[in-house]
């Protein structure tokens, strides 16, 4: 009876945890996977300097503080404040771009949004091809295009580590029109393809823990949790099955 | 002690039998299967969404200005609080698991079949008012689908001939979903809903205790012979509910816990169907989410109001069939005339609609969810995706109805034909 339950049991939750990865992956529809570990902390130092470094001239992350950041990246107050900061915020207060909305308005067409929920509103996929798939386009205002975004209204601001790209159109046929069929790099940047993929990697990374700081949280305290219920139930089994003994005997 | 209990029991004398009653002293059949788990663990997702929804108020904002910021300061800057509103969260979604499982184990035993009627009733009117306190609880975060979900479902009462505009901006109380509405449905969704929620699973529960428990062989085991161990008077096929379903059911509630902690700490979202990525973004009037979509729960009934074509000159005939489809189910008893309760003893006929009755509601989810429309083109390329869509989506609506037109003409007619019901339960293990 006991085998049975445990059998029973682990048969369930088996199968319970091969569903559930499918469903804990927030990522973009038909996208490429940017196979970010958010429990990578080296990946989210990288991916927090290249965000303070090229994104926060124009984005805010209004729901992260410096101080959050530090404890939850293993980096000191000094580290923080003299290697992220480039805002001039106290330690406690959160992330918020210089930039003047008016301008932005008059520069991008648009208020540049604020990233803290990117992660989870779009996807870390989406981040991660997004940033991959800029292209030089002259007909767009600020002279970039993007595949994964098309007419997107912000340019590559990573175009000094990726380089620049072009588009290689299809020929156009009547009833169709010339699609983007891939990039090319024109002409390369500071990063070979492969480190760059892996700098927006982390960048996606440290997006995704900025959409939800609870993340490292919540999956170390979740083992415990989960451990600890899985015992539970099987205690409060052999007590069921202790009582029922009366049950089975009566009839 | 004894003191105090004496005390008591000279003031109030009907207190000690009441609670004997309903609680440990209550005969149920002995013959439960893991069908009979759904109605205790509900009430342990209602208990948990009071609890957890008290400590979410106390840092939510009613203000369409900070609602959405207070939950992400919930998210993050409360103490554990991801953890209360991912409980809360969370806990929403399972609590339509459990009742869409335990109305489907009446069904499937016919527990709602004389004499428990009643008890079918009361449990209709608590599903309808926890859809109603679902969907408000939906709207608090003030997240992007939110503002639209409730614009969408609240001008389904647009539809309504001559007082439907005017309904409509009653009820939101602006032209808009907009901070009155936000502030009313805070009210109902914290206040007002979940009293009158207490009060129905109150009832609900004295009303089953008044008849007695089903059984997944349909017996009645209080028209059977009496005299079990525990006493002479009660069914021999009967036993207390303390302490032999109390710990039966806690093993239950150790397992749900422990899926329901697999979401909590490893899938909160649940792939965007728990919590959705559109509603990480503030409401905004002017940009319109991609695809405008109710919860996976209200899927199904979303569907059947999107399949029904506006004719006449008015699309209110989705809006009827879909309050329609909740209505079959609460006239059930009526429909149903057969005098066999469970599955096991019912004629072929009963089977075959159970199995359509579950298809066709799975179905019709998939068409609500939006999950046809991504895999008809996938699957038919070339052919008209809407069309395809639309006829798929009919068949299964005309099925979900046909459930309940083919049960009354099966069992009005006399056409089924049943199984001997044994004299006493058919015992488990």
């Amino acid at each position: 009876m006991i085998k049975r339950y445990l059998s029973a049991m682990a048969l369930a939750l088996g199968l319970f945890v091969v569903t559930v990865p499918a469903f804990a992956q927030e990522g973009g529809e038909g996208l490429p996977s940017a196979g970010t570990n958010v429990n990578d902390r080296a990946s989210l130092q990288r991916g927090a300097k290249l965000f303070f470094n090229y994104c926060v001239g124009c984005h805010s992350l209004k729901y992260v503080r410096y101080s959050r950041v530090a404890s939850d990246l293993g980096l000191s107050e000094d580290e923080v404040m003299s290697n992220l900061n480039f805002t001039g915020a106290k330690f406690g207060e959160p992330v918020i771009s210089h930039m003047p909305a008016d301008s932005a308005k008059t520069w991008f067409g648009k208020e540049p949004p604020d990233l803290s929920l990117e992660a989870r509103a779009k996807g870390v996929d989406f981040i991660f091809n997004y940033l991959n798939s800029f292209y030089l386009d002259p007909s767009r205002p600020v002279g970039w295009n993007n595949t994964v975004f098309p007419n997107a209204s912000m340019p590559n601001p990573l175009w000094e580590l990726q380089g620049l790209q072009v588009a290689v159109h299809s020929e156009a046929t009547p009833g169709h029109d010339s699609v983007v069929e891939k990039l090319e790099l024109s002409q390369p940047g500071r990063m070979t393809p492969e480190e760059f993929k892996g700098a927006t990697r982390d960048l996606a990374t440290f997006l995704e823990y900025t959409a939800e700081p609870a993340v490292l949280q919540r999956q170390s305290v979740g083992v415990w949790v989960v451990l600890f219920l899985a015992l539970l139930t099987f205690l409060l089994y052999l007590v069921k099955h202790e009582y029922w003994k009366d049950v089975h005997e009566n009839h | 002690m004894a003191n105090l209990f004496d005390w008591v029991n000279e003031r109030a004398p009907n207190l000690a039998p009441t609670f004997r009653k309903h609680m440990t002293e209550y005969y149920a059949p002995k013959n439960f299967n893991l069908w009979y788990y759904f109605g205790s663990l509900a009430i342990l997702v209602l208990v948990n969404q009071i609890v957890t929804g008290i400590f979410l108020t106390m840092n939510y904002k009613t203000s369409a200005l900070e609602a959405f910021n207070s939950v992400e300061y919930i998210m993050r800057d409360v103490e554990w609080g991801w953890l209360i509103r991912y409980m809360h969260s969370t806990g929403a979604s399972l609590f339509f698991v459990v009742v869409f499982l335990h109305m489907f184990r009446g069904i499937m035993y016919g527990s709602f079949k004389r004499p428990r009627e009643l008890v079918w009733i009361l449990g209709m009117l608590i599903f309808l008012v926890l859809m109603a306190e679902a969907f408000m609880g939906y709207v608090l975060p003030w997240g992007n689908m939110s503002f639209w979900g409730a614009k969408v479902i609240i001008s389904l009462f647009g539809t309504i001939p001559y007082i439907g505009p005017g309904l409509v901006e009653w009820i939101m109380g602006d032209f808009l979903p907009a901070d009155a509405t936000l502030n009313r449905f805070f009210a109902l969704h914290v206040i007002a809903l979940p009293l009158v929620l207490l009060l129905l699973v109150v009832l609900h529960l004295a009303a089953l205790h008044e008849v007695g428990s089903n059984n997944p062989d349909g017996v009645d085991v209080k028209h059977g012979p009496k005299g079990n161990r525990w006493d002479a008077s009660k069914p021999i096929d009967a036993i207390p509910f303390h302490p032999y379903y109390t710990v039966k059911d806690l093993v239950g509630v150790g397992f749900f816990l422990l899926i329901a902690a697999f979401i909590i700490f490893f899938a909160p979202t649940f792939g965007g169907w728990f919590l959705e990525h559109d509603n990480f973004t503030p409401a905004n009037n002017l940009v319109t989410p991609t695809h405008i979509k109710p919860s996976w729960y209200f899927t199904p009934f979303y569907a059947i109001l999107r399949m029904i074509p506006s004719f006449f000159g008015t699309a209110i005939w989705g809006v009827i069939g879909m309050f329609g489809s909740i209505l079959m189910l609460a006239l059930l008893p009526w429909l149903d005339r057969g005098e066999v309760r469970s599955v096991r003893f019912r004629g072929m006929g009963y089977r075959i609609a159970l199995a359509v009755l579950v298809i066709s509601f799975l179905s019709l989810g998939a068409v609500g969810a939006g999950v046809t429309a991504e895999l008809i083109p996938e699957w038919f390329p070339g052919a008209d995706a809407t069309t395809l869509e639309n006829a798929f989506g009919r068949v299964m609506t005309v099925a979900y109805f046909g459930f309940f037109i083919f049960i009354w003409v099966y069992t009005h007619f006399g056409l089924e034909k049943t199984k001997p019901v044994p004299e006493r339960v058919t015992t488990h293990d």
